[in-house]
């Protein structure tokens, strides 16, 4: 069908000799397969980690946020360095499944789950600083806006820490049914694979009985494509309003117009580099490599360099205005952030974020996967190190040089962060042995056209389906429970049948297989049944009278019995069983 | 009287297009349409209406602004106006600059989640609801049309074949 044409200029996004079929196998062999030592051993990494920071997390809830690096000057240091970070890494997942989608761009198909999947996790990991920064966690239900006893006391509208509340709740649970939604087809497609009752059970229960109606998919589509609509918008809202916490203040070094624009662009950005860095191992240890393709990590790399550039120019149009504005304190804060004492944080910054990326214009390099992966580490690295540079070198010169001061952190400090990093693993880890890490459906769709069996088909001229006329036929039978209870009420002509072949008790006897008896299929037993014959020794018995009454019975295949010598079979049946 | 529906295994979506064509000019109705990921121009020539999913998406952004609107002008200007940095909340309009980022999240978590809600209600999804497909295929690799039959069991059965079925299952349900 044209519908599936692609130019054969376009790199195949699905490699090898891949049907419908295959791509159902290959996406649920990490599922239905076991986990394997390497596993093990990074999901123990992970979960140690995760079991420091929640000490840590029990130890700043219980003692204080005193147990914090922060200081009178600094008051505000790796909480919410670690919370940009975190939300800046949300943005890749939801941006490759709304944005890309929008722009009808098929190789976000291959990667759009685990990037949603790693949105939310890392979504997850921010809105756990600001809960435990507000030192007591347990009254966190205060930022929302509800009745209470305090009087007329209602949180403040005007405050951008209260817009990133409803912002990264409303991007958290949008993301996670956006998700999950698009989740149900592929959890679908391994309940119907399933063997065991207990994985059948657990993936019929996530899959919400996905069915797959013509009608569902058409919804699915439109949900599909209106959920994109909206969480495009919503995801620039997210990072602009995160920004908002410093631009609308009035410390030199946050009050800037450029932070918007210049937030989402590095969300985009870190998001990408650690998009890059888990899909690269997870192609491998899942093999992936037909769906995640060199081609994959080029176009992502692509984006890194772009978004890189853009972050790039908001640095230097971030000096050039502080410059401009003639503002002795707006020049002197963006002095001392590149030749103060945090100098080193600052030149790991523009290194990290601006200079690696652009060695990822040849295309050597940007097809690397060694390089990319190192890359989009170091991208990461250098992305932590921007909110750092942001947050802390505002603050630790401040108008008054007598409180001038440096930032360390304790161990209570990165005892938190690698605790999100740990719960961020364990979290994607569990993910990916458990779900559909590929949206086998939407891969499905654009086999055809994307795949490289259909490509090479249609490089060769011949088609890409064949027609078969022989179909098989098979007849199933349903009987409706309505017709069971009338039968028994009312006395059969069947029981003329039974006075002569004898009456079969279904409470001592084992019934037979009737299907033996050539003549006798599926449909035949069953009517056979319900007159009250199970047995061979009663089909044994049967002579002509006996076959008449039977054809007058079930109005099927006259004559048929006569001819196949039912009696006779049964006979050398029962003859057999003895 | 005996119900009997056919269900036409197809493998291939463009095969289940020109079929499904076919079968509408040939002036059969097909009951259902089971697949394993979205056919695009199946709704179409099937003959389904278009889905208004996408209006009552609509309406739901909009009740989501009517609620953050009405919510914040009870709670900033009505019940409490607060005095910040010297700039009193006199009346919404005013103040309406600082309430858009909560207008605008309002609009899309009301639009977002209320349509999810309705689709998942209109196509039967929720936890513990069994599937219904006939066949566990129709989430791998087959498509199944239903089709009812109304005295014309072998034409229709001729024509499915003809059309490219690879397996056709006549459900015969006896009342």
């Amino acid at each position: 069908m044209a519908s599936h044409y692609e130019a054969p200029i376009r790199k195949p996004l699905v490699l090898g000799d891949k049907g419908y079929h295959d791509v159902s196998v290959d996406i649920a062999a990490p599922v239905e397969g076991r986990a394997n030592r390497q596993w093990w051993i990074v999901f123990s990494i992970a979960l140690a980690a995760l079991l420091w920071g929640i000490g840590a997390i029990v130890y700043t809830i219980s003692t204080g946020i005193g147990t914090w690096g922060l200081n009178k000057t600094v008051n505000w240091a790796w909480d919410i360095t670690n919370f940009v970070w975190w939300v800046g890494i949300g943005h890749a997942g939801t941006l490759i499944s709304a944005v890309l989608l929008l722009f009808r761009q098929k190789w976000r198909m291959a990667i759009n789950r685990s990037a949603e999947a790693m949105t939310i996790f890392s979504v997850i990991q921010a809105g756990l600083f600001p809960i435990i920064h507000m030192g007591r966690p347990w009254l966190a239900y205060w930022v929302v806006p509800i009745p209470n006893q305090f009087g007329s006391l209602w949180v403040n509208f005007n405050s951008p820490l209260l817009w990133d509340v409803f912002a990264i709740s409303t991007y958290l649970s949008v993301s996670l049914v956006f998700w999950w939604t698009g989740l149900l087809p592929d959890f679908g497609m391994i309940r119907d694979r399933a063997v065991k009752p207990f994985q059948k059970k657990i993936y019929s229960l996530v899959s919400f009985g996905w069915t797959g109606r013509a009608k569902d998919w058409q919804r699915f589509e439109e949900v599909s494509l209106v959920l994109a609509g909206l969480a495009t918008p919503l995801v620039l809202s997210v990072h602009t309003i995160v920004s908002f916490d410093f631009a609308t203040s009035v410390i030199p070094g946050w009050h800037t117009t450029i932070f918007p624009p210049y937030f989402v662009a590095g969300a985009i950005f870190s998001g990408f580099a650690m998009v890059q860095t888990l899909l690269l191992i997870m192609r491998k240890v899942c093999n992936l490599e037909a769906y995640i393709t060199v081609q994959h990590i080029e176009l992502m790399n692509i984006v890194i360099m772009i978004t890189g550039s853009i972050v790039g120019c908001a640095y230097i149009t971030e000096l050039f205005i502080a410059w401009y504005s003639g503002v002795e304190y707006e020049q002197y804060a963006f002095l001392n952030r590149a030749t103060g004492p945090y100098w080193w944080a600052y030149l790991l910054m523009m290194s990290c974020n601006v200079l690696s990326p652009q060695i990822m214009w040849f295309k050597k390099i940007r097809t690397s996967i060694m390089v990319s992966f190192v890359i989009s580490i170091v991208v990461n690295v250098g992305m932590w190190f921007e909110r750092f540079v942001i947050i802390v070198t505002s603050l630790h010169r401040d108008y008054l040089p007598s409180s001038w001061t440096m930032f360390s952190p304790t161990f209570v400090d990165i005892g938190i962060f690698i605790g999100t990093i740990g719960f961020f693993f364990v979290l994607f880890l569990l993910y990916a042995r458990t779900f559909p890490v590929i949206a086998q459906a939407e891969v499905k769709s654009i086999l055809k056209s994307s795949g490289e069996r259909y490509k090479k088909l249609r490089a060769e001229g011949k088609p890409l389906y064949a027609v078969t006329k022989n179909g098989i036929i098979r007849e199933t039978f349903i009987e409706s429970e309505e017709e069971e209870s009338a039968t028994v009420g009312q006395p059969s002509p069947a029981f003329n049948l039974l006075d002569s072949i004898g009456k079969f008790d279904l409470e001592s006897q084992k019934p037979d297989d009737l299907k033996k008896v050539k003549g006798i299929g599926p449909l035949m037993e069953k009517t056979l049944n319900k007159l009250g014959i199970f047995s061979f020794l009663q089909v044994s018995k049967m002579t002509q009278n006996e076959y008449n009454l039977l054809d007058s019975l079930t109005g099927a295949f006259p004559g048929r019995a006569q001819r196949d010598d039912w009696a006779g079979q049964a006979r050398l049946f029962l003859n057999r069983d003895k | 009287m005996a119900a009997t529906v056919i269900h036409a295994y197809y493998n291939d979506d463009d095969v289940l297009m020109h079929a499904v064509k076919r079968i509408k000019e040939a002036k059969h109705h097909i009951e259902e349409v089971y697949c394993p990921f979205p056919v695009h121009g199946l709704d179409k020539a099937m003959g389904l209406a278009p889905t208004r999913i996408a209006i009552t998406s609509f309406m739901y952004g909009v009740l989501g602004l009517v609620v953050s609107i009405v919510m914040m002008n009870y709670i900033m200007i009505q019940d409490w106006p607060m005095d910040i940095g010297g700039k009193p909340s006199f009346t919404y309009i005013e103040n309406m600059p600082a309430f858009v980022p909560i207008m605008f999240e309002m609009t899309v978590f009301f639009a977002a989640h209320l349509m999810v809600i309705t689709f998942y209600l209109r196509s039967k999804l929720w936890p513990f609801k069994e599937a219904e497909n006939p066949d566990i295929r129709t989430t791998d690799d087959h498509f199944v049309m239903e089709i009812e039959v109304h005295d014309n069991e072998a034409e229709l059965k001729e024509l499915l074949l003809d059309t490219g079925a690879v397996e056709l299952n006549i459900i015969k349900t006896s009342h």
